[in-house]
């Protein structure tokens, strides 16, 4: 699976959190989930447990935590990917 | 400080009405929202009817966002944020403010949290998957998460309660609301009470074989208050509130005013003297009737309609005494007296606040609802008041002054008065 690819589907999980959606279509790397999308901390939980359920990964609380912009996401998404397979 | 307090919105999602118009029509008319649930004839319930709103659940997007709607879970929640948010439009306010309305507070109540809801987070845990729960169970699983809703929508920024007494919750949210206003501590509270009679709550008030359990197959007919053939009572849901103001502020900014929140009174009768966990002690109700009409300044000879409580339980009776004991009026000086669970079954926390809804919209419009199923009175009701106080079809007339009480579980009681203003 590709950077592109997760960045996409991405787009979907955090959906439901972002209060103005249309700010999902430019999201690169560099968009961090707070200041830019405006996702309230405490849904950030509800994000890694929507990913963790879609990757069908195990997300641990460390890498949790670095999970604050679109391109950590990705980074830890893949990591865990290739762990499990 | 003493202030006048006065009625500027109302919103309700009842059994048999969703929203004002749909609700004044159905009481006018006397439609009953009880209903037969096949689930509960799977669950071998012994009462198998029940009064459930109406209710658009994706319509809550039209007043939440869906970020806060997604994960929303809680029927009694959602309930409580439609009623509210429809009095606050009501009352001629928008939803919006970029900074906290310091003076405006709310007090809603309800009974416990969505135990349906809930069963997901005790699966999970027992499942040893608590990590899967995410960030929006605690804020429903909360008993103050109907007034965390509210309020922080609204951006309300002065007291914020949420109170719960049994059936008795929606007239003490009122009267919280109103002696806030009163004492100057608040300009416009919020207020009203939500419950959603889930599987779990009903199952249990099943057991204590207090539910009417001869209607299943005529469930319009289940809910019979004051009648011989009352077996019991039918659990009902929904959610009713009202935006109380200072009566200056009120008529400063032109508001429309249903009626005036004359005063009220709450108090337990402290299971002492016949009262119980289950059933009013009569003193503790005759005290808290009298107290309201002191606090009230109104006498007992100008009430014009008895909003009861009357739940079609043995209870009735015994109610009906007491109203006439506090009120000193008996056969045909009785006023004017209807029970709402007649057509919508008894609401537990949402009661209080839904039937003062009713009773405002007597007041507004100058009519009294029809007791429904009321065919074949109790003939101990008759020997205490005249069946003419009694109607079964809707009644054309003045009100100007309605009492309204709930009593609940654990001997709490609620009244309040209401006038035109």
């Amino acid at each position: 699976m590709t950077r592109a690819e997760i960045l996409e589907e991405l787009k979907t999980i955090l959906k439901p959190y972002t209060v103005d959606k249309e700010l999902l279509a430019g999201i690169n790397d560099n968009t961090d989930l707070i200041k830019d999308l405006k996702i309230n901390s405490a849904n950030l939980v509800d994000v890694i447990i929507d990913a963790e359920a879609k990757y069908n990964v195990e997300i641990d609380y460390d890498s949790a935590e670095e999970m604050t912009n679109v391109g950590s996401c990705i980074d830890i998404i893949m990591k865990k990917l290739n762990t499990s397979e | 400080m003493s202030r006048r307090v006065v009625v500027t919105g109302m919103g309700v999602v009842a059994p048999n009405g969703v929203g004002l118009p749909a609700f004044l029509a159905a009481i006018q008319a006397g439609v009953s929202g009880i209903r037969f649930v096949p689930q509960y004839q799977e669950l071998n319930f012994s009462c198998q009817v029940a009064g459930t709103p109406e209710f658009n659940w994706e319509g809550l997007t039209n007043y939440i966002s869906e970020v806060s709607f997604h994960g929303l879970k809680a029927t009694n929640i959602g309930y409580g944020i439609a009623a509210a948010l429809d009095a606050w439009a009501d009352a001629g306010y928008e939803y919006n403010t970029d900074t906290p309305r310091w003076d405006t507070g709310c007090v809603f109540g309800n009974s416990i949290a969505d135990t349906e809801a809930m069963k997901n987070v005790i699966t999970k845990v027992d499942n040893k998957e608590a990590k899967k729960l995410g960030s929006r169970v605690v804020e429903q699983a909360m008993n103050s998460g109907v007034t965390s809703y509210i309020s922080g929508r609204l951006g309300l920024g002065n007291k914020v309660v949420t109170n719960s007494v049994a059936c008795a919750t929606g007239t003490q949210a009122i009267l919280m609301g109103y002696e806030y206003i009163k004492h100057g501590y608040a300009t416009r509270m919020l207020v009203g009470s939500t419950e959603h009679v889930d599987t779990y709550v009903y199952g249990a008030f099943d057991s204590m074989r207090v539910l009417s359990r001869k209607f299943n197959d005529a469930p319009e007919k289940a809910s019979r208050p004051m009648s011989l053939t009352a077996g019991g009572f039918v659990p009902g849901s929904g959610a009713g509130a009202l935006v109380l103001e200072d009566m200056e502020y009120a008529l400063a900014r032109g508001a429309h005013i249903y009626a005036e929140v004359r005063g009220g009174a709450t108090n337990s009768g402290g299971q002492r003297g016949g009262g119980s966990m289950t059933a009013p002690n009569p003193e503790g109700v005759i005290r808290c009737v009298q107290d309201a009409l002191r606090i009230s300044g109104i006498d007992a000879s100008q009430i014009d309609l008895v909003s009861g409580h009357l739940t079609a339980t043995m209870a009735d009776k015994q109610e009906i005494q007491n109203w006439a004991t506090a009120l000193g009026r008996r056969g045909s000086s009785f006023p004017m007296i209807n029970s709402l669970k007649s057509m919508i079954g008894h609401c537990l926390s949402a009661a209080g606040s839904i039937e003062t809804v009713a009773s405002i919209l007597q007041i507004q419009h100058g009519f009294v609802h029809p007791n429904i199923n009321l065919e074949d009175p109790n003939p101990e009701i008759e020997e205490i008041i005249n069946m003419d106080c009694l109607p079964t079809k809707l009644v054309k007339k003045e009100i100007n002054i309605v009492a309204k009480a709930n009593f609940g579980f654990g001997d709490v009681n609620s009244c309040l008065l209401f006038s035109k203003i």
